[in-house]
């Protein structure tokens, strides 16, 4: 049994788990080609205009798995930690497929729902392993080693390797972060677009080829989330949206980070209610403000890193 | 303690009523122009929504006047209305304003937080007064909303265009001017009176277009561009899904005492919409359901430009369209909105409902 898994939003946060999870099981998994221009006008074709660019490409994406998979796996991820959810439109994506796509394989929709406590996201995969006929039992245990190798892949994004590089090393790969002579510069973004080289245009390979060590905001270890997070006078109900202000509250005052850049979706309505806070937290560091989406032009955006990092120097070698 | 509060349609008329009950002094943030708009704009994030950025607008033209404590309500999320506050509070503390925040929780974010709330605003009053003044201003605002529904039902069977809106100004002033729940009583009945009195043709046929969309949008006609008004004129009469008296009914009169009445829209929106997304999400594609059951001719959604749940929804209105044969207008509006583009498509999308009343009477 062939299970296809989008190379798009929480793929970039819980694959790992995903991926053992139904190996485990006995599956294969077949996960969709890393973003492309094709796969970009797919989901363009389909999607609701008004949408954001990460919704474009995840459209793109469980396309592009069409013929090839006899499941695509498409959970409602309402929240994943207590008291806090995702945003709605991660939440209602199943759904907007589901009407908007047509002859697309059976799609696997469980409510990964831990608002009320992580029972809640154990419950949506023994769901998915009991439609899909296995004993009860087995899946508990295949969902343990997938837990473990999800707790696996924190260690390795938060020691600094990218989600891609994190995945290739739990498959055996060998991976080495490059070497960083200049320092570090801060990427705060949600790890769906910052590490989704193609709609970035390379965003972290340009930085690292300049010299700096890259610092995705979903390096920042739980407990220091938590930690920045009590310095709100209302805790945020977005666990990405959290993390980001978290991120920026760290990586605006630690020594080390030469710069910051604020990396956001072209109508990204969760980031607009972050934004103020991390514009505040990082004043004292040279900051970019970069806004994606399908219509960035490589030039532009360079321009812009160019003068940052020409910024970055002036400020550090003077 | 000088309070002000942001602007949502008829809101202030009962905000107002209820601080007077409890003797704090406000600052009415002056009516949302231009200038409330430009100010907004200017200081919130690029993508915050348009409710974002006037509220935002309020609060500076407010705090301008001397306001130095902000009222709003929260929330818990997932739509980004529930930060609205402290995203506000961290700008304007930024613009190097001093003032006091007061965040009134929904009871469904904790009774304790909306207890703490209330009490920072109750003046030093007993829980039974704080719960007289909520009713008073409840009151005011049902009598709002009773001459609201009045102008749409008449509008477009008026015979003198602007008859209907000139009583609902009236009305409206009538209510403000009010200073007991007995005159507000007595003001009730000379409304209906009022709306009674305007000639109407009542062979005209007339349209009924559901209104369905983001809860700012519905209920405040600066952004909404007046859609009502406008239907109103092109021959529709409108009803949406949300009044404000009944919101406040709903979240400040009754959730407090832990009653919940039943919304059945959740089973309606099941075949599009399996979970909650925030905001009015799924009960928007709920009630599109149940007013294409209706029998309505046809429904306008609106909602803010980048609105997280109304996207979702958007997406799957052409669906809810399709299968139950009734016309959806989605727009999308924010402060670059045109007037001219909007009445065109208003006007082409009442054309075609109008055409398809026709046909219908023919076959």
């Amino acid at each position: 049994m062939r299970i296809g898994i989008p190379r798009a939003f929480l793929y970039y946060h819980y694959f790992a788990l995903w991926r053992v999870f139904f190996t485990d099981l006995g599956c294969e998994v077949v996960v969709s080609p890393p973003t492309g221009r094709s796969i970009l006008e797919r989901g363009l074709t389909a999607a609701e205009d008004e949408s954001c660019l990460p919704v474009k490409v995840a459209y793109g994406h469980v396309v592009a798995l069409a013929g090839k998979v006899d499941y695509v796996f498409l959970p409602y991820m309402k929240s994943v930690e207590a008291k806090r959810y995702l945003c709605p439109k991660i939440i209602g994506l199943p759904d907007m497929i589901a009407h908007n796509l047509s002859g697309l394989p059976p799609l696997l929709r469980p409510e990964v729902n831990a608002y009320a406590g992580p029972d809640g996201a154990e419950r949506a995969y023994l769901a998915v392993g009991a439609q899909l006929g296995f004993p009860r039992e087995r899946c508990r245990e295949a969902y343990r080693c997938g837990a473990a190798a999800q707790q696996e892949f924190r260690r390795l994004v938060e020691e600094g390797f990218l989600p891609e590089e994190a995945y290739a090393r739990l498959e055996g790969r060998e991976v080495a972060l490059p070497a960083a002579p200049r320092g570090a510069i801060a990427v705060i973004g949600h790890s769906y677009l910052s590490c989704d080289s193609f709609v970035t245009m390379d965003l972290v390979g340009r930085l690292r080829e300049a010299g700096y060590r890259v610092l995705i905001s979903d390096s920042l270890p739980a407990a220091e989330v938590d930690r920045q997070a009590e310095r709100l006078s209302k805790d945020m109900f977005w666990s990405f949206g959290r993390r980001l202000m978290s991120a920026g509250f760290h990586f605006g005052t630690r020594d080390d980070v030469r710069g910051v850049i604020l990396l956001t979706a072209f109508s990204c309505g969760a980031d607009s209610m972050v934004e103020p806070f991390i514009v505040h937290a990082a004043a004292g560091k040279p900051f970019l403000n970069l806004t994606v989406d399908e219509h960035s032009g490589e030039a532009g955006l360079v321009t812009r890193l160019e003068a940052f990092l020409d910024m970055i120097e002036r400020r550090w070698s003077a | 303690m000088k309070v002000t509060y942001p602007h949502m349609g008829n809101l202030t008329i009962g905000v107002k009523a209820m601080f007077g009950r409890l003797d704090l002094e406000v600052v009415e943030p002056p009516p949302i122009s231009k200038r409330t708009l430009t100010l907004g704009v200017q200081h919130s994030p690029e993508f915050a929504c348009l409710p974002f950025k006037v509220n935002l607008g309020n609060f500076l033209e407010a705090l301008e006047r001397g306001a130095d404590t902000i009222v709003v309500a929260g929330g818990k999320g997932p739509c980004r209305f529930g930060y609205y506050g402290q995203s506000q509070a961290e700008i304007l503390k930024e613009l190097g304003y001093d003032f006091h925040y007061v965040t009134v929780e929904s009871v469904d974010n904790g009774k304790d937080k909306f207890a703490a709330g209330v009490k920072a605003l109750a003046n030093g009053k007993s829980a039974w007064e704080v719960v007289a003044a909520i009713h008073y201003g409840y009151r005011k605002l049902a009598a709002c909303d009773l001459a609201e529904r009045l102008s749409h039902r008449v509008r477009p069977r008026e015979r003198h265009r602007g008859a209907a809106s000139a009583a609902y100004r009236e009305s409206l002033e009538q209510i403000d001017r009010c200073r007991s729940a007995g005159e507000v009583k007595r003001a009730s009945r000379e409304i209906r009176r009022r709306f009674a009195a305007v000639p109407v043709d009542r062979e005209r046929p007339v349209l009924k277009v559901g209104i369905i969309g983001e809860i700012y949008f519905l209920l405040e006609p600066y952004v909404n561009l007046h859609v009502e008004e406008r239907l109103g004129y092109l021959g529709a009469e409108t009803e949406r899904t949300l009044y404000l008296s009944e919101w406040v009914k709903r979240h400040l009169l009754l959730a407090p005492l832990g009653v919940n009445p039943e919304h059945h829209y959740a089973r309606d929106a099941a075949p599009y919409l399996t979970t909650e997304i925030g905001g009015h999400g799924r009960e928007n594609v709920g009630k599109a359901v149940q007013y294409a059951r209706a029998g309505f001719d046809g429904l306008v959604h609106i909602c803010p430009l980048t609105c997280m749940p109304e996207i979702v929804g958007k997406s799957l209105y052409p669906q809810v369209s399709q299968d139950h044969g009734i016309p959806v207008l989605s727009l999308s509006l924010d402060e670059h909105a045109g007037e001219a583009g909007f009445e065109t498509r208003l006007e082409a999308f009442v054309d075609l409902l109008g055409r398809r009343a026709v046909r219908e009477r023919r076959s």
